[in-house]
């Protein structure tokens, strides 16, 4: 294999001699840590030639590795006030990260639920928090090398317990911030167990100053129980110069529902990530996401789903609106393991192209090992109909806005399927925010 | 002056012509019907007077109230009050009928210097016009067109135009796929809106529309130009002898 290996570029360097500095002085973990740092040094970044990363080759588009980023002071923090104000109307404890560390003074730990237990993750891993301990690095086995990264660099983030049977009714804000002054790197891994039986809504958004050039690698483990529900719902409205790298790793148990929605806008570079396992017989889950682009922006929303009991559900339905020269990456894996009979297993993938320089790349694929079971894909590109245009223009509605009615419908088919009206609403008017700034 | 005017009309699409030469005057108060066979022109010229793309004018005038129609884009046609009821309404999955016909109206509105009308005014307006077209409000609901059946779509069309007051309005096969009953509702809806400020063109194959739409002059439109002009009983002369003559005619007078 020596043969192979790739001569180390400046981004690697740096993350090598950045590893070197901050080893001793990251929060617990250490053997975690040095591991996830070896498969790290061993293959380097991702780049085209390995399959999970063909259409977003992070060597080439990482040009230099920014260091971690400093605690942010009082006027990074004054800044991130707003932060999160996308979801201002809707009721949700909020719990804020500015420049990838908690910040308490900003965040909501006031009569927390009963059954609901929330700690930072530094604090955690300092600790050798018992939770942490059992579920950290576990929840889906993956050597991804962008998991690898966040696992070596974790600094902050959050751990939330919520116990059997309780049912946290407000929603759950993650709030991450990127306003600090200095380009920087921020790796914030948070864990989430919700025990059976037990329902919570999740949401991140993240987001960060345009202008400002800093690079979010960002991970989530949730562990769900059997018969547990659970919402997440993840917003990237990152600056305009942005790298973000998002790594969702769930295990979902038997008769448990899990909705995820991916909401995506910002960035420059977006990489979401989700390696979903249903363990358990009888999962009901739904992925959806919604990504609209435009300058030279490259979202690319790799997913790996493994059904690997009987009878679980799944309805993937992603959207793209594509404006000028981005890009947009749709990798949907659905597997199917042996004996997980009777899965029933949907995807979709679509994409609006608003411009001719833009590129949709979408790869469905299916891999079933088992017999009894209904799995399919569906991949579309096209541009608006040009006689849904004509019929709208017909009727006085000026093109513009006969375009903005028919991306926000297509969008909205994805949006709807939200089971909370307050984040459906928020959303349909940041596509709209999205549409009128064309 | 006339409502419209068509002038030595020529259309072709993707280099083939449609229209050869077509006049017509429709003045106010009006209502004009072109009948004809099909592939004479007639969806041809309801497009072109709509202002859709693909159809490419090569001659001719078309004036609305003396105002050159051609030049205008197609919402700019609508604002000016060109209505066209299409033959083949179109599904736009996940836009709700109700915020189609809003957006529309307050479009319009404002092209022509109009205040946009109120939230309940729109309702109340939206609510009587589609009353009386038997439209419910689940349908309102849906997006437009949106698992309508034939004759529902055509009701969709008159409650637009309902709504929508145009000074021209061009029905395009209004009655194909009608039974009698929505044939009923659909000319009482166009019935309705028949006023002395308001001319119609109502495009059809069939004599049958123009039992209960009845019209002051019927044209005969034949590979791409009138070949005949009459009162209402020349509907009933086509419905006894069919078109052959006039398709005869109009290769004779090439």
């Amino acid at each position: 294999m020596a043969e192979l290996t790739l001569m180390k570029n400046a981004a690697e360097q740096q993350l090598a001699a950045e590893w070197q500095a901050a080893k001793g002085k990251l929060p617990g973990a250490a053997p975690m840590r040095a591991a996830a740092f070896e498969r790290f040094s061993a293959v380097g970044l991702p780049h085209r030639r390995i399959e999970e990363w063909k259409y977003t080759d992070l060597r080439a588009l990482m040009r230099d590795a920014k260091p971690l980023a400093i605690p942010p002071d009082a006027a990074a923090k004054a800044r991130a006030k707003d932060a999160g104000a996308l979801l201002a109307d809707i009721d949700s404890r909020r719990l804020v990260f500015v420049d990838g560390a908690f910040a308490p003074e900003l965040s909501d730990l006031a009569k927390l639920e009963t059954g609901l237990t929330i700690r930072p993750m530094a604090q955690a891993l300092a600790q050798n928090d018992a939770l942490a301990g059992r579920h950290l690095g576990k929840v889906f086995a993956t050597d991804d090398v962008a998991v690898a990264l966040n696992t070596a660099f974790m600094g902050d983030g959050i751990v939330i317990h919520v116990a059997a049977g309780a049912a946290i009714e407000r929603p759950i804000h993650l709030v991450f911030a990127a306003t600090g002054d200095t380009p920087g790197a921020l790796f914030t891994r948070s864990l989430v167990v919700v025990e059976k039986g037990a329902r919570v809504m999740l949401v991140e958004s993240h987001e960060g100053a345009a202008g400002r050039d800093y690079q979010v690698n960002t991970a989530l483990e949730l562990a769900v129980a059997d018969n547990a529900h659970v919402d997440h719902i993840k917003i990237t409205r990152e600056g305009e110069k942005a790298l973000h790298i998002s790594s969702l790793m769930a295990d979902v148990g038997a008769h448990a529902r899990f909705n995820t929605f991916l909401f995506t806008t910002g960035g420059a570079v977006t990489r979401n990530q989700l390696f979903l396992r249903f363990a358990g017989e009888e999962t009901l889950a739904s992925i959806r996401g919604a990504t609209l682009l435009k300058g030279k922006q490259h979202a690319d929303t790799t997913m790996v789903v493994n059904h690997a009991s009987v009878g679980g559900r799944s309805r993937e339905v992603f959207k793209s609106v594509l404006d000028d020269q981005s890009r947009g990456i749709f990798q949907g894996k659905i597997i199917v393991e042996p004996g997980a009979q009777k899965t029933d297993a949907k995807m979709g993938s679509h994409t609006l192209m608003l411009s001719e320089e833009a590129e949709a790349d979408n790869k469905p694929e299916l891999e079933i090992y088992a017999d009894d079971v209904q799995c399919g894909h569906g991949a579309t590109a096209g541009d608006l109909d040009e006689d849904l245009l004509f019929y709208l223009r017909a009727r006085g509605i000026p093109q513009a806005e006969a375009e903005a009615l028919l991306v926000q419908a297509f969008v909205g088919e994805a949006i709807e399927g939200i089971e909370h009206a307050g984040l459906r609403e928020a959303l349909s008017e940041e596509v709209a925010a999205w549409l009128k700034a064309r | 002056m006339p409502l419209l005017e068509i002038k030595n009309l020529h259309v072709e699409i993707d280099g083939k012509k449609i229209l050869n030469g077509l006049d017509l005057v429709v003045n106010k108060g009006e209502v004009q019907a072109i009948m004809g066979p099909n592939g004479s022109g007639k969806s041809t010229l309801a497009h072109v007077l709509a202002g859709k793309a693909e159809y490419e004018v090569t001659e001719g005038e078309v004036l609305l109230e003396g105002e050159n129609v051609l030049e205008m884009q197609p919402d700019e046609r609508a604002a000016k009050g060109v209505f066209l009821a299409f033959q083949y309404p179109i599904e736009i999955p996940g836009v709700a009928t109700m915020t189609f016909l809003r957006t529309a109206l307050n479009a319009q509105r404002k092209k022509r210097g109009e205040a946009e009308l109120t939230t309940p005014e729109f309702m109340k307006r939206v609510r009587e016009g589609a009353a009386k077209l038997s439209i419910n409000q689940d349908m309102l609901r849906r997006g437009v067109n949106v698992g309508f059946s034939g004759g529902e779509k055509k009701r969709n069309e008159i409650l637009q135009m309902a709504l929508l007051e145009p000074r021209l309005a061009v029905l395009d096969e209004t009655d194909s796929g009608l039974d009698i009953d929505a044939l009923k509702i659909v000319a009482d809806g166009v019935n309705r809106l028949r006023s002395p400020e308001r001319g119609f063109v109502v495009i059809t194959h069939y004599q049958r529309l123009l039992d209960y739409i009845v019209p002051d002059i019927v044209h005969v439109l034949s590979k791409g130009r009138i070949v005949k002009t009459g009162g209402k009983e020349l509907a009933h002369e086509l419905e006894a002898s069919g078109y052959a003559q006039f398709q005869e005619a109009a290769v004779a007078a090439e």
